[in-house]
């Protein structure tokens, strides 16, 4: 009896533990997410994102140019990664049984847990050491190769739900293998592929140690892709240790930007998923 | 003439052999770090070889280099938020599969799965100036007695290994539990309805489920860990980059990444690169080796091959 009470009552322990886990994990959420709004909001005004960094020591200034090099390293990144992300999802779709198809899912996942940081060594030694200069080039290569892995993954894994019905139709109506896939398969999971390459996105965006010494910094303009270049998280990086109040607060702004962008890539792949997953469900 | 047999078009070659061009970049993306690492490194490991590893002195200007308080560092920040974070992400992890009811589900999960996204960066910024000045409080008020304890000896600066094992404790959550809940999903219906049937509680039933997952979820666990490991810009802004080995969770210390991340652009001289990327090949060895590990963990589980129905375990004990 008494036994049976201890049971009931460790088990109902468990499931308020369970609970309160998860409200403690909400907590810092939400304390990181007040205070980048509450201090990055103050600072945020439109010379922030019209304005060049001021010179040291002078205040206001703003950090348009870092927020163009953010975009633009994103998007060099994004154009390595999406064509050979994509193709060689397909081919690991396609001959999922094969030995090679098993050893691209492994390189995969094994480059997904490599830090971040030892990208940025290798893209150093293999992208800025043979030219002799850091570049927004440089910095995109390191960008693309995080991408890499989770556009290949998340395209073998939408292509795989794609009924074989159509696939079969098309090669019964005399389509090669290519045709089939590029024509059939592939449009049939587009929208699937389109948000996991969001949210690869959203998540390379926010990159800053690759960054650090291949694409490096700059506190000017440019449009040079073989030149250093500014972007925004390194920008945050550079302020945040710096000893002026003017530049946290702008930090503070940067952060505020970013996590904006990451929130709204995030909620948007997430709402279109579910939409999917109603369509997916209702036909 | 026509046969039966279906062809293998030439096209059909074509498309298999340029889809694979592609799927090669990565397979020798991964090679490649590992080379490229090695290469670079290989003057400083000439030069000092294990006593690279063995060795605490770490003085660019007199060209000594003692790689063992980054190790340290890296080890012990990444120990201490795995203790941290593991009960409380394999909680959110039950609460999420197990307990919660159906509509609160999804939002939780993605609730949870904002910790993952908030840049790095982001953590270190709210870290340098939110965290750190609340642990100091913290170390200011620590009671005198409890001191003498070499875990709280040091004067509170607030920046150093307690700092960066929470900064990092948050982060490495949502790995763990997103994997874990994944793991917990494929534990079949019948095991829990089986456990229920036999009187257990809730409690006794989550039991079972995590009993049966357990490969998976020290999967998952690992998995967190190797995140941990590689983490580069919270920990750098937080844990004092000071190379020096102490359990002191108030010192400031220094962890692999962290040395990188500091100093990389500032190495002028050869071999002050040189054993600097060789720390990266390490850090990039260690995780290699550990995601290795934990992904056979969670590949074993999800294969469906072996009927497993138990029925001992934790259940035997329990009732």
């Amino acid at each position: 009896m008494i036994r049976d009470t201890w049971r009931r009552w460790l088990s109902h322990t468990i499931v308020v533990l369970a609970a309160a886990s998860v409200v403690l994990a909400l907590v810092p959420l939400g304390f990181v997410l007040f205070y980048v709004v509450t201090q990055g909001i103050s600072a945020l005004n439109v010379d922030f994102f019209t304005h060049l960094p001021a010179p040291v020591g002078e205040s206001g200034g703003g950090m348009v140019n870092a927020m163009f090099g953010s975009l633009m390293v994103t998007a060099i990144g994004a154009l390595f990664a999406i064509p050979i992300g994509v193709v060689s999802g397909v081919y690991a779709a396609e001959y999922r049984g094969s030995r090679f198809a098993s050893t691209v899912r492994f390189a995969a996942d094994t480059l997904n847990g490599v830090p971040s940081i030892v990208i940025g060594v290798f893209v150093y030694g293999v992208a800025v050491l043979p030219f002799r200069h850091f570049s927004a080039l440089a910095g995109g290569l390191a960008l693309g190769i995080m991408m890499l892995p989770l556009i290949m993954r998340t395209t073998e894994e939408l292509l795989l739900l794609v009924p074989n019905t159509l696939r079969e139709g098309a090669l019964a109506l005399g389509a090669t293998r290519a045709r089939a896939v590029f024509t059939v398969v592939v449009p049939a999971a587009l929208p699937g592929i389109m948000t996991g390459i969001l949210l690869a996105l959203a998540r390379i965006a926010g990159e800053t140690a690759p960054l650090l010494f291949t694409s490096f910094n700059n506190r000017f303009w440019s449009h040079d892709l073989r030149q250093p270049i500014a972007t925004l998280t390194v920008q945050i990086f550079t302020y945040a240790i710096a000893p002026y109040k003017d530049w946290h607060r702008q930090a503070w702004a940067g952060a505020l930007v970013l996590v904006m962008v990451v929130l709204v890539c995030s909620l948007v792949a997430r709402l279109a998923t579910a939409r999917l997953e109603r369509l997916q469900r209702g036909s | 003439m026509s046969t039966a047999r279906p062809r293998t078009r030439p096209d059909d070659v074509l498309f298999r052999l340029g889809t694979g061009a592609f799927a090669l970049v990565l397979v020798l993306t991964v090679v490649g770090i590992g080379a490229e690492l090695y290469r670079q490194s290989h003057l400083s490991i000439a030069r000092f070889g294990w006593q690279f590893w063995q060795t605490d002195t770490w003085d660019p200007v007199s060209a000594e280099f003692g790689a063992r308080p980054f190790i340290w560092g890296t080890l012990y920040s990444s120990t201490l938020a795995l203790i941290i974070s593991t009960p409380i992400a394999l909680g959110i992890a039950i609460f999420t599969s197990e307990i919660a009811p159906d509509w609160m589900r999804r939002p939780l999960v993605f609730l949870t799965e904002l910790l993952a996204a908030i840049p790095s960066i982001v953590y270190g910024l709210w870290g340098v100036f939110v965290l750190v000045p609340l642990v100091r409080q913290f170390e200011v008020h620590t009671p005198a007695w409890l001191k003498w304890i070499p875990l709280f000896s040091g004067p509170p600066l607030g920046v150093g290994m307690l700092a960066a094992a929470l900064v990092l404790s948050i982060m490495v959550i949502p790995f763990t539990s997103s994997v874990s809940r994944e793991v917990l999903k494929t534990v079949p219906q019948a095991q829990r309805e089986g456990a229920y049937a036999l009187g257990a509680t809730r409690w006794e039933a989550i039991r079972m489920a995590l009993f049966y997952a357990r490969t998976g979820v020290i999967g998952a666990v690992m998995l967190g860990f190797g995140r941990a490991l590689g983490e580069t810009m919270a920990v750098t802004m937080v844990i004092g980059n000071n190379p020096q080995i102490t359990t002191s969770l108030f010192a400031p210390q220094y962890t692999m990444a962290a040395v990188i991340a500091n100093e990389f652009t500032e190495a002028t001289d050869d071999i002050y690169l040189s054993a600097l990327v060789e720390i990266g090949l390490v850090l990039f060895v260690l995780t290699l080796i550990i995601n290795v590990l934990s992904r056979l963990l969670i590949w074993s589980m999800n294969r469906p091959t072996r009927a497993r129905v138990r029925t001992g375990g934790a259940l035997g004990k329990a009732a």
